[in-house]
């Protein structure tokens, strides 16, 4: 009745069917898909992150270097911290004392990690992001998302101390 | 008086139209449990489905293109494009997913059906089957009719799919929006069960409506030659203003009405 052909065939559509249903999955499920290439962890702790999300970009100058691969809360101090994976290709690039900030694209845009690298102590051995295998490396000097509430809460209180 | 005497028989008509066609979907909903019929519904599949594959992708891929360019030089205004992801996302899965796939596959398959089907009543083979006391209805409407229910959502699916990838290609690979914030921005807006199931159900409802209209077509076509080609064009006709109708119907109740 059926020839095997017919099967294969009807095989391959449930099999495309099943491909797309996993592809819709995974977008909503928000897993997978990294990227690809080798990447450093480079941790960072902020007192807000604003609507910063996992995968959202890690950028220099404009240029992106890596993402944000997870978002959680310190137990103890109860504050944001942002897991970052940077390319490899930057290894070696970026000095300890190197600042993130978040920063916001355009008005509307979404937002993102700004990386300004940091200055080398001169007669020091350069001590680099990405250089501590093993241990989690934090970012000292952090700048957190602007929340607009309270810069207009700042800006009506300056007023009133005039 | 020839008027009322007009619309009473066009009443009627229509009236036994539909009572032919619910007694049609009746035999075709519940002739399924029999396993030898399977291998019929495959069979069937292959023909409604696999057949369609290349008509779908191609569409799909290249409306998702479309609407990436529409939407970029729009959103590139307001500094948004990184809104692009989740407006192709959600247009698709939510609308024209299910919507284009249900017209394509109105227009690719249930045009085959409702012929296929009408040329079996002119050339008498469904009179032959019921003399073998084989019913056609289990035999010929049943497979064809679940094969479309399996077909069209897993279509759509993949319309969707690749749509999304098309989007990609063009708003990623060559206007230049970042991959990130396409892939991530539309992870925080889709959700699973409003947006996907949704469309899945979309499409599950225009499957019954198109192939039963495509099959009561065929299965009450006069059995001539223009009696078939004026089936196949109410198909096509029908079948695409019902799936527009309904999608306004199942807009408003999924995600009008909070």
């Amino acid at each position: 009745m059926t020839s095997k052909k017919t099967e294969l065939m009807v095989g391959i559509f449930v099999a495309l069917a099943i491909a797309a249903t996993l592809l819709l999955a995974l977008q909503v499920a928000n897993k997978g898909m990294s990227g690809g290439g080798e990447a450093y962890v480079v941790n960072a702790k902020f007192d807000n992150i604003g609507g910063l999300k996992p995968r959202s970009s890690v950028k220099v100058g404009g240029v992106v270097v890596g993402r944000v691969s997870r978002i959680y809360l310190d137990e103890q101090e109860l504050i944001p911290v942002v897991v970052m994976e940077i390319s490899d290709e930057y290894a070696q690039t970026f000095p300890e004392t190197s600042s993130v900030s978040i920063l916001t694209a355009g008005l509307l845009g979404e937002q993102y990690v700004g990386l300004t690298p940091g200055f080398i102590f001169p007669g020091e051995d350069p001590i680099y992001l990405g250089d501590k295998e093993g241990e989690t490396q934090f970012i000292v000097d952090t700048k957190s998302a602007l929340v607009l509430e309270d810069l207009i809460g700042q800006f009506l209180f300056g007023k009133d101390s005039e | 008086m020839n008027w009322l005497i007009n619309l009473g028989a066009g009443t009627l008509s229509r009236l036994s139209a539909i009572g032919n066609a619910s007694l049609m979907l009746w035999g075709g909903l519940f002739a399924l449990p029999r396993l030898k019929n399977i291998p019929l519904i495959i069979q069937q599949i292959y023909v409604v489905g696999v057949q369609s594959l290349l008509i779908i992708i191609v569409s799909g891929l290249f409306i998702g293109m479309v609407m990436a360019l529409q939407g970029y030089t729009i959103l590139v205004n307001y500094g948004a494009e990184g809104s692009l992801g989740p407006m192709v996302a959600l247009s698709l899965l939510r609308e024209l997913g299910p919507v284009v796939t249900a017209l394509l596959f109105a227009g690719r398959a249930g045009s085959a059906l409702t012929a296929e089907i009408g040329l079996m009543k002119a050339t008498e083979q469904l009179s032959s089957l019921e003399m073998m006391a084989v019913d056609p209805l289990r035999r010929i409407i049943s497979p064809r009719f679940w094969a479309g229910v399996i077909s069209m959502p897993l279509l759509a699916l993949i319309f969707s799919a690749v749509g999304i990838l098309g989007g990609h290609l063009v708003g990623v690979d060559w206007l230049g929006v970042d991959s990130g914030s396409y892939w991530s921005i539309m992870q925080a807006t889709v959700e699973w069960d409003k947006d996907v199931i949704n469309g899945v159900i979309k499409s599950i409802v225009f499957a019954l409506v198109v192939v039963w209209i495509a099959l009561y077509k065929g299965y009450d076509a006069i059995p001539t030659s223009e009696g078939i080609s004026k089936a196949t064009t109410e198909t096509v006709v029908f079948s695409s203003l019902a799936v527009l109708g309904l999608d306004f119907v199942l807009t408003a109740l999924m995600f009008g009405i909070n």
